[in-house]
C-alpha cells in the first residue's frame, strides 16, 4: 500500500495490464512523447516502446474506429481521448460499431476495448471542454460505463476494464487527477465492474453520488452528522450495468434518498436512478427522491458562474435536509 | 455538351455528365454508346489477361460471379413477396469488383465492406445458405437473424461485415490491418466502400493513418457513380478518386470495374505491396449499379438509356464472351455452370425457408460477452 494520486493509480493500472498482456496497446493524442496531456501515461512510451504506445494524429473518429477494428481480431486497445469532449467526434465508431458488433454479428465479434480519458468539469475551460457525457454512453446496450472516485477504485476498475471482453467507457474526472488515496501495489488486485461501493454507512438518508460528487457527498455527510443526520453514501462506480440492488437495499433502510451528479439533469443518470427507485422501492420512501444536478446550461467560463453551475456541499446539505424534512 | 473523361489511360471511364433528375428515357441516344473501337480495345485487354491463369481459376471466377448474380436475382424475388424485409441493397452489375478482388487474396486475409455485401460474403467463402437465411431473418443465418442484409459476418472465413453507416468500415479495416502488422503476420485486409464514402471524414482519417503507420490495407472504392440518388458530379468536387490518394502519398490505381480480371490483377499488385512492405493502396474501381440503390428506389435520377448503355458492358456477359472466344468454356459448359448455380441458390432458399425463426430469448443474448447481472 502506498499513498498515490488518481493520476498515478491510473498509470499503474495501464502499465501493469500492458506488462501482463502484450495484446494491450495504448493509442491517443499525446500519450507517448508528450507523456500525456494530463500525465496519466507518463513513462509508458519509454518502458513499453513505440509499437505499443502510439501517438495518434488528432483524428478521433479514425483512431477510435481503428481501435474497434483491432479489437475485432484479437487486440485489446486502450484508446485515450484527451478529454471525453473530443469523443463526440468518435461516437459513430463507439455507438454504431463497438456497442453493436457482438449483437449484429450474432455473437461472433466481441469488442474488448477501453475508451478512457477525463470528463466532466475542469477549471474554467468553458462550454466545449466541460461536459459530463456518461448518460449518453450509458444509454446504449452493449457499452459498459465506469466512473471511479478514488485512486484505489480507479486502479482496480481500470484493470478490470482492460480485462473485460466488452467495450468500456472509462470516464476519469479532470479535477480529481491530483486527489490522493491508498492504492495496493498487488498487480492482481482488481475491482469487479457492476459493483457499487458504500463509501460511508449511515441510517437516515442515502446519497447516491459518483465521480466528483463522492467527495462532495462525504463532506456533506460530515457536516450533517453534526446536525444529527446520518448519511449513507453510495458510489455506483459503474453506471452501466448499474448496481441498483445496493442502492435499493440502502433506500429500504433509510427511506430517503438524494442523487447527486455534476451532469445536466435532463435525461440524466440521476433521473434513471430516481426512476428505478420509484419502480422498485416506492413503498419504502418517506419523501420524494431528490436530484441534485449540474445547472442545465452550457458551462460558462467566468469563475463565479462556473462555481454556480456545479453542485456543491451546501446545496447537497440542503437537499438532504429537504428529504429529511429538516428546516 | 458532353464532356469526355480527360484521362486517356483510364479505361472504362464512361460519360457520366448527367446531373439532376431525369424524367424520361429519351435523353440518351446512340452517340452515348461506347465507341466500338474502345469496346474492342477493352475486350482485347480482358482476353490478354487470360494467359496468366489456369482453366480452373478462370472457371471458378465465372462461377462466383454467376452465383452472386443468381443469388441476388432470387433475393429480389423474395423481397418482393415479403420474405425478406428491411433494406436490401443489390449488387447486380458490380460483381466483377468483389469477385475479382477477393479472388486475389487467401482464406486468412480479411474483408470488410458496406451494406451492399451479399456478393462479397459469398466470394469470401460464406455459404449461400447462411447468407440467404440471414436475409430471411432466420436462426440459421450467419448472424442468427440479428443482422439482416446489411450485417453479414463470418468469423470462420474472416469476413468482418457488413457495415451500414457510410464509410464506417474504413477505420475498422484500418484497425484490422493495424492488428495484423502488430502481430507481424502477412495477412492483408480488403476494405470495400462506395464512392460516396470518399466524402466522409472516416475515409480521409483512415488513409492518413494507413500511410503514416504503413498498414497493409487495400482500400477498394467501388465507384458506381451514384451515392443513393445523387450522382458523383453533384456530390464531389474532385471526381478523380484515385487522385485523392496523392494527398496521403498512397499508391493508387484506376481500374475498369467491368473487367473482373483487371480488378483481380490490380488487387494482386496491391496485395504484394501490402504483404511485402506493409503498404496500403487505394484502388478506384469504376463500375455501375444496374438496380436501384435499394429495393425501394424510385429510379428517377437516371435514365433507362443510361442504364442500358452500361449494361452493354455487363461484367458477366463480357467475361463469358471472353471465356468462349478463348476456348475456356463452351456454351454447354457455361449452361451447365448456370444450372448448377441455380440449383445452389434454390438450395439456399430452401435452407432459409426451413430454418426456424430465432428463439424469442435470443432478443437478449449477444449484448455483452461478459454479462454482469448487477441490474437483476
Amino acid at each position: 500500500m502506498a499513498i498515490v494520486t488518481m493520476r498515478e493509480a491510473l498509470n499503474q493500472a495501464i502499465r501493469e495490464e500492458m506488462q501482463r498482456d502484450e495484446n494491450v496497446f495504448l493509442m491517443g493524442e499525446e500519450v507517448g512523447a508528450y507523456q500525456g496531456a494530463y500525465k496519466v501515461t507518463k513513462g509508458l512510451l519509454e518502458e513499453l516502446g513505440p509499437k505499443r504506445v502510439i501517438d495518434s494524429p488528432i483524428t478521433e473518429l479514425g483512431f477510435a474506429g481503428l481501435g474497434v477494428g483491432a479489437a475485432m481480431v484479437g487486440l485489446r486497445p486502450i484508446i485515450e481521448f484527451m478529454t471525453f469532449n473530443f469523443s463526440i467526434l468518435a461516437t459513430d465508431q463507439i455507438i454504431n460499431s463497438a456497442a453493436k458488433m457482438l449483437y449484429m454479428s450474432g455473437g461472433q465479434f466481441n469488442i474488448p476495448i477501453v475508451f478512457r480519458g477525463p470528463g466532466g468539469s475542469a477549471f474554467q475551460v468553458s462550454s466545449q471542454h466541460s461536459q459530463a457525457l456518461e448518460s449518453w454512453f450509458a444509454y446504449f446496450p452493449g457499452l459498459k460505463v465506469v466512473m471511479p472516485s478514488t485512486p484505489a477504485d480507479a486502479k482496480g476498475l481500470l484493470k478490470s476494464s482492460v480485462r473485460d471482453n466488452d467495450p468500456v467507457i472509462f470516464i476519469e474526472q479532470e479535477r480529481m487527477y491530483g486527489s490522493k488515496g491508498e492504492v495496493s501495489d498487488d498487480p492482481e488486485l482488481t475491482i469487479p465492474l457492476g459493483v457499487a461501493d458504500i463509501k460511508r454507512e449511515g441510517k437516515d438518508v442515502t446519497i447516491v453520488a459518483r465521480s466528483l460528487m463522492v467527495p462532495v457527498a462525504l463532506k456533506a455527510a460530515d457536516l450533517l452528522e453534526k446536525d444529527g443526520v446520518s448519511c449513507e453514501v453510495i458510489d455506483p462506480r459503474t453506471i452501466r450495468p448499474l448496481d441498483i440492488k445496493t442502492i435499493i437495499e440502502s433506500v429500504k433502510k433509510t427511506n430517503r434518498v438524494v442523487v447527486a451528479e455534476e451532469s445536466h439533469p435532463f435525461c440524466g443518470v440521476a433521473a434513471e436512478i430516481a426512476s428505478e427507485i420509484m419502480e422498485r422501492a416506492f413503498d419504502y420512501l418517506d419523501a420524494p427522491v431528490k436530484r441534485l444536478s449540474g445547472a442545465d446550461v452550457p458551462m460558462p467560463y467566468a469563475k463565479n458562474l462556473e462555481d454556480a453551475a456545479i453542485p456543491n456541499v451546501d446545496q447537497l446539505v440542503a437537499a438532504v435536509k429537504e428529504v429529511a424534512y429538516i428546516e | 455538351m458532353r464532356k469526355r473523361t480527360p484521362e486517356p489511360t483510364r479505361v472504362g471511364a464512361e460519360d457520366t455528365s448527367a446531373t439532376g433528375l431525369m424524367d424520361q428515357d429519351s435523353a440518351e441516344d446512340a452517340d452515348a454508346r461506347l465507341d466500338p473501337a474502345e469496346a474492342e480495345a477493352l475486350k482485347a485487354a480482358q482476353k490478354s489477361r487470360f494467359a496468366e491463369l489456369d482453366r480452373a481459376t478462370l472457371q471458378s471466377i465465372y462461377r462466383q460471379m454467376l452465383l452472386a448474380r443468381r443469388f441476388e436475382e432470387k433475393s429480389a424475388e423474395a423481397y418482393s413477396t415479403g420474405k425478406i424485409g428491411g433494406f436490401c441493397h443489390l449488387y447486380i452489375g458490380q460483381e466483377a469488383v468483389a469477385i475479382g478482388a477477393i479472388s486475389a487474396i487467401g482464406k486468412d486475409d480479411y474483408v470488410l465492406t458496406s451494406y451492399r455485401e451479399h456478393a462479397h460474403a459469398i466470394a469470401k467463402g460464406m455459404s449461400p445458405d447462411s447468407v440467404m437465411a440471414e436475409l430471411y431473418g432466420k436462426a440459421g443465418g450467419c448472424s442468427h437473424g440479428k443482422g439482416g442484409s446489411m450485417h453479414m459476418f463470418d468469423k470462420e472465413v474472416n469476413f468482418l461485415g457488413g457495415h451500414a453507416i457510410v464509410g464506417g468500415q474504413i477505420p475498422l479495416a484500418t484497425g484490422v490491418a493495424f492488428a495484423t502488422k502488430y502481430k507481424e503476420t502477412d495477412q492483408v485486409t480488403l476494405c470495400f466502400f462506395g464512392e460516396a464514402a470518399v466524402n466522409q471524414g472516416a475515409f480521409h482519417e483512415s488513409l492518413n493513418m494507413a500511410q503514416l503507420w504503413k498498414l497493409p490495407c487495400i482500400y477498394i472504392c467501388e465507384n458506381n457513380q451514384y451515392g443513393m440518388g445523387t450522382s458523383l458530379e453533384r456530390a464531389m468536387s474532385l471526381q478523380d478518386i484515385s487522385q485523392k490518394a496523392c494527398a496521403y502519398e498512397i499508391a493508387s490505381e484506376f481500374v475498369d470495374g467491368m473487367d473482373v480480371l483487371a480488378v483481380r490483377e490490380a488487387t494482386l499488385r496491391a496485395v504484394e505491396r501490402a504483404r511485402k512492405n506493409y503498404l496500403p493502396t487505394l484502388l478506384e474501381v469504376r463500375t455501375y449499379r444496374f438496380m436501384g440503390h435499394s429495393m425501394s428506389d424510385p429510379g428517377n435520377y437516371r435514365t433507362r438509356a443510361e442504364i442500358e448503355r452500361h449494361q452493354e458492358r455487363d461484367p458477366l456477359k463480357l467475361y463469358s464472351a471472353s471465356l468462349k472466344e478463348e476456348g475456356v468454356l463452351s456454351d454447354s459448359e457455361l449452361q451447365k455452370i448456370d444450372d448448377e448455380v441455380r440449383a445452389q441458390v434454390e438450395q439456399a432458399v430452401r435452407f432459409a425457408e426451413e430454418s426456424p425463426q430465432p428463439a424469442p430469448e435470443e432478443l437478449f443474448t449477444d449484448i455483452y460477452a461478459d454479462p454482469i447481472q448487477a441490474n437483476e
